[in-house]
């Protein structure tokens, strides 16, 4: 009943008008469900399981989408080097595209909360330290910052234990190149709050100040937050595809869709275009909707921004 | 008689919004003469300023005029081409904003933004323009005006700037200065020093003058006749003294009452109940008659032109032959 | 001026040095690089020989003043994967990336710039709206998608333009150029773009919102109102001022395209100092990694000087020390 309630009011609200109003909007979120969907689902609704080595047939190698002449049904988008399905091999990839992307940002969003509020609380050397870090890491484009990260840890770890971690570096990677969007917004917010009488009662009381700021600092932020964290969303994926197209990023075992567009690559000078045109497409999609979706999302939080 | 330089005729300026049309100015007429000063007087949003922005043809988008003439020196202006009426801007018709924080090129130096302006509708040389920039600098009391020539907006005052906002205005030798609240923005102390510069200047130069503002003291101190608009239209017109003295609209009585006077105390100034309508709720016949301790049954059904009240001209009803009756009432009341 | 140029520099050191720091913790404490060195079979006094020899015998500070005096040098040691001095490998790299990123920034402003200045004048012609559109795609699309589609469209299916490597180079003394061959230029052009596009777009971008908020503002109003020509009004009073912002996030932005040469220089197979630094990466090269990341360090602040210093050309405001602000108006 609460919930159906809920629910009710979600659908009367001034968001839920503003999403109708926008058809790119509405478009954008329907893309990018599907492109949810068809990841999170993917063992149960793919055609083919691209890493069962037993079913794979070299015969079915190179074959074309399934539309052109020698294309074959079973095979909508073609197949690869190996006969794997590619449009299989796109939703396991995409699975674990949008885990590395959601990870990482979800990392990203955690640390600069806890640095925002830290700073914007204790303020002083603490503050203009964090700060400045914050200042020279945003002059550096992420996906350096990512690389570097990704370089020393492949350095400081023999391969073997890298191989298995890889993934979790990659979220690590690309957490750390994100997090100062988050702690400069919570930073900003916590120094409004700081000063406000309830955080004195608190410390009188005996209650931690910055729990309670914490309670009262992140409601108020959540929307910004949400914003950044959208739009971040995009920006994860794509650098993910980055460093797993430069074969740093997630490993061979676990292909991404930037892997899938790194292997396909290498077959586009002898016609077998659609091994990384079809990833890429799904990557465009995928990246494009979210972004769009952040940017409605933007607007809609803040109508005085353009 | 001379012909008037600049001729207003029922001019309408009209306002494409999501929300339907709205009319910004309606009806409105008046002229001024070579030499005249003019003072347009009113609240904000009565639409002092959108009436001078329309004389000069820059009526910001999507704002048009819809309706009506405006003529220079008998040739009608409002219908020009763009480039046709660039060069009439400046050279004709000069212009003075509120702001002159905002209103000078912070990245000119002053010298070349006069120097620009000459050479664009005087045909000089550099040199020339030069030697006038100058010229104008010291006509417009910058102290020191060769060295300042070289300066830019950032190293002058608000009161300086103004003073040069004034010279640029007047460089190319218009006929007509639109000045568009030309003190407000300024110190109260340096206020007075501006617009003393601006008369004598006007008065040297033989230049006519719109003087838009809210400030009354400023009108009494610089104009010659005054129209005093409300939401859109001219409510009065007429010779300075007259509209001061003896107001005859019931808004301009209400405006003059609420002035403070200089030679007695007073507990309480007056003020006029109510506020000014939104232009999407202007009401039906005179704009002022919610708020208008006169108003009868034709106030509120029929819109009133300007009619002659004497010495001056006064859009309302009161000063109708047919609606004698009530003149007397509001007689007897005022 | 000189003590304006003094002050940024003396801004720009503590970064310099903390990138140092970190350049230097890579390469004493990642991975052990003597026994890299060393290989598979050695005692354990060749070891301490070595150890001594490289100074890690020595207390931090000693090691990193080592560290950065070597570095003023050019002395970055030996790469652990090409067994050569790390400062040759750059320096013979170097030419190819500069070229290729010169030629993409060359693209992004002087097709960025007119662009977001038409686009901003005429907001509602269909040309504008077609270059929005476009841009839209340039920045949405990833770099090395840009480039795989270019390669599929150019090299594949047209067959136009190369698809990899420099074509042939012309050398100069040290440095190597492609842009005096023709097969040279051919190959730099699909890089170019591939690295440009998304920088263009960006700037046109960008050039566009700054020219709309200037056309709005008092200033430009009482030009027109002056009578001047739109000439002198758009590309004379609007432009200037528009310069102000775009010349920050610009030179920042050019800085990005050093960064993305790292994607582009994958893709083509460019012989530069990007695809250089990934093989680094692939193969935990830290000597060439922590060289790099000065590199690109000192190639950034560079960057933030310059712009600067344009800005100290084209402000009044800040030469006179006044409105210390950037982009006030």
């Amino acid at each position: 009943m609460a919930a159906q309630s809920a629910l009710a009011r979600a659908f009367d609200s001034d968001l839920w008008w503003s999403f109708k109003r926008s058809p790119v909007t509405v478009v954008s979120a329907i893309v990018a469900l599907a492109c949810i969907l068809g990841a999170v689902l993917a063992p149960w609704i793919a055609p083919h399981n691209p890493f069962d080595l037993a079913s794979l047939n070299l015969i079915d190698a190179f074959k074309p989408p399934a539309w052109t002449g020698d294309g074959d049904a079973t095979y909508p988008l073609g197949t690869d080097d190996q006969g794997r399905d590619v449009l299989s091999a796109i939703m396991y990839g995409a699975r674990v595209s949008l885990l590395v992307g959601i990870c990482a940002v979800l990392f990203a969003t955690i640390l600069g909360i806890a640095i925002g509020l830290v700073a914007g609380y204790v303020g002083g050397t603490v503050d203009s330290v964090l700060m400045r870090i914050a200042d020279i890491q945003l002059t550096f484009p992420s996906i350096l910052i990512a690389l570097l990260i990704d370089g020393i840890v492949r350095a400081a770890l023999p391969r073997e234990v890298h191989d298995r971690v890889a993934l979790f570096v990659v979220i690590f990677a690309i957490g750390i190149s994100a997090w100062p969007a988050f702690a400069r917004t919570v930073r900003g917010s916590t120094l409004v709050e700081r000063n406000k009488e309830y955080v004195l009662a608190a410390r009188v009381i005996g209650v931690s100040p910055l729990r309670i700021m914490a309670s009262h600092v992140l409601p108020n932020v959540l929307g910004p937050v949400l914003v950044i964290a959208t739009l971040g969303l995009g920006g994860a994926i794509l650098t993910e595809a980055t460093l797993s197209f430069l074969g740093v990023g997630v490993p061979p075992t676990q292909p991404s869709l930037g892997t899938l567009i790194r292997i396909g690559n290498d077959f586009l000078f002898s016609g077998e275009w659609w091994i990384t045109i079809f990833p890429g497409v799904a990557l465009i999609a995928m990246v494009l909707s979210v972004n769009l979706l952040g940017d409605w999302l933007r607007d809609a939080l803040n109508p005085k921004l353009r | 008689m001379m012909p008037a330089l600049l001729e207003v005729e029922d001019l309408r300026v009209e306002f494409p919004t999501r929300r339907g049309l709205l009319t910004a100015l309606d009806g409105i007429s008046f002229a001024i003469d070579p030499g005249e000063v003019l003072g347009v007087v009113g609240e904000s949003g009565a639409g002092k300023s959108m009436t001078g922005a329309a004389i000069i043809g820059l009526l910001e988008p999507p704002g048009r005029i819809a309706a009506g003439q405006v003529r220079l020196a008998g040739r009608r202006i409002d219908t020009l081409p763009y480039e046709e009426m660039r060069k009439i801007r400046g050279r004709e018709i000069g212009a003075i904003f509120q702001d002159p924080l905002t209103t000078l090129n912070p990245l000119y130096r002053i010298g070349d933004q006069l120097i620009e302006t000459m050479q664009t509708h005087l045909g000089v040389n550099a040199a020339e323009a030069r030697r006038r920039a100058i010229e104008w600098l010291e006509l417009v009391g910058i102290p020191a005006a060769a060295q300042r020539v070289d300066s830019y907006p950032h190293e002058f005052s608000g009161g300086m700037r103004q003073r040069v906002v004034i010279a640029l205005a007047l460089c190319a030798e218009p006929k007509l200065i639109v000045a568009d609240e030309p003190t407000t923005a300024l110190d109260v102390s340096i206020q007075a020093q501006v617009i003393t510069l601006l008369k004598r200047l006007a008065r040297e130069k033989g230049t006519a003058m719109m003087l838009v503002t809210h400030d009354m003291g400023v009108i009494a101190e610089a104009a010659d006749r005054v129209a005093v608009m409300y939401a859109g239209r001219i409510a009065e017109i007429g010779p300075v003294r007259e509209v001061v003295r003896h107001p005859k609209h019931p808004y301009s009585v209400g405006l003059m009452a609420s002035i403070p006077p200089l030679d007695r105390r007073v507990e309480r100034l007056a003020q006029i109940e109510g506020a000014m309508p939104r232009l999407s709720a202007i009401p039906p016949g005179c704009p002022f008659n919610p708020r208008c301790p006169y108003a009868f049954g034709r106030c509120r059904t029929e819109r009133p032109e300007l009619l002659e009240t004497g010495a001056t001209r006064a859009a309302c009803w009161l000063y109708d032959a047919a609606s004698e009756r009530h003149v007397a009432g509001a007689r007897a009341h005022g | 001026m000189f003590a304006f140029i003094i002050s940024r520099i003396l801004q720009a050191l503590p970064v310099m040095l903390v990138v140092a720091l970190i350049s230097f913790a890579m390469f004493a404490y990642v991975g052990d690089p003597v026994s890299i060195m060393l290989g598979q079979d050695y005692t354990e006094a060749q070891r301490a020989a070595l150890v001594a020899e490289l100074g890690l015998d020595q207390p931090f500070f000693v090691q990193f003043a080592r560290f950065v005096g070597n570095a003023l040098q050019g002395e970055f040691g030996l790469s652990y994967r090409l067994s050569r001095p790390v400062a040759q490998l750059i320096a013979e790299r170097a030419p190819a990336t500069l070229e290729l990123a010169f030629c993409a920034a060359a693209l992004a402003l002087l097709v960025g710039v007119p662009m977001g200045v038409y686009t901003g004048l005429y907001r509602n012609a269909w040309l504008s709206r077609f270059f929005l559109t476009f841009s839209l795609i340039g920045v949405s699309l990833p770099t090395f998608l840009i480039g795989i589609l270019l390669i599929l469209v150019f090299s594949v299916w047209l067959g136009w333009l190369p698809s990899f490597g420099r074509g042939d180079v012309v050398d100069l003394g040290w440095w190597s150029t492609g842009l005096l061959t023709w097969s040279g230029i051919k190959a730099l052009i699909l890089p170019s773009i591939t690295l440009g596009l998304f920088q263009l777009t960006l700037i046109m971008r960008l050039v566009r919102a700054e020219m709309l908020e200037v056309l709005r503002t008092d200033y430009i109003k009482f030009a027109r109102a002056r009578g001047l020509p739109n000439r002198a009004v758009h590309f004379g009073h609007a432009l200037k001022n528009t310069l102000v912002p775009v010349i920050t996030i610009a030179g920042l932005q050019l800085g990005g395209i050093i960064a993305f040469a790292i994607v582009t220089e994958t893709v083509f197979q460019w012989p530069g100092m990007g695809l250089l630094f990934i093989q680094s990466v692939g193969a935990a090269d830290i000597p060439v990694m922590a060289a790099y990341l000065l590199l690109i360090a000192l190639v950034f602040v560079t960057i933030n000087l310059i712009v600067d210093l344009l800005y100290y050309a084209v402000d009044p405001r800040i030469r006179s020390g006044f409105g210390a602000a950037r982009g006030g108006h």
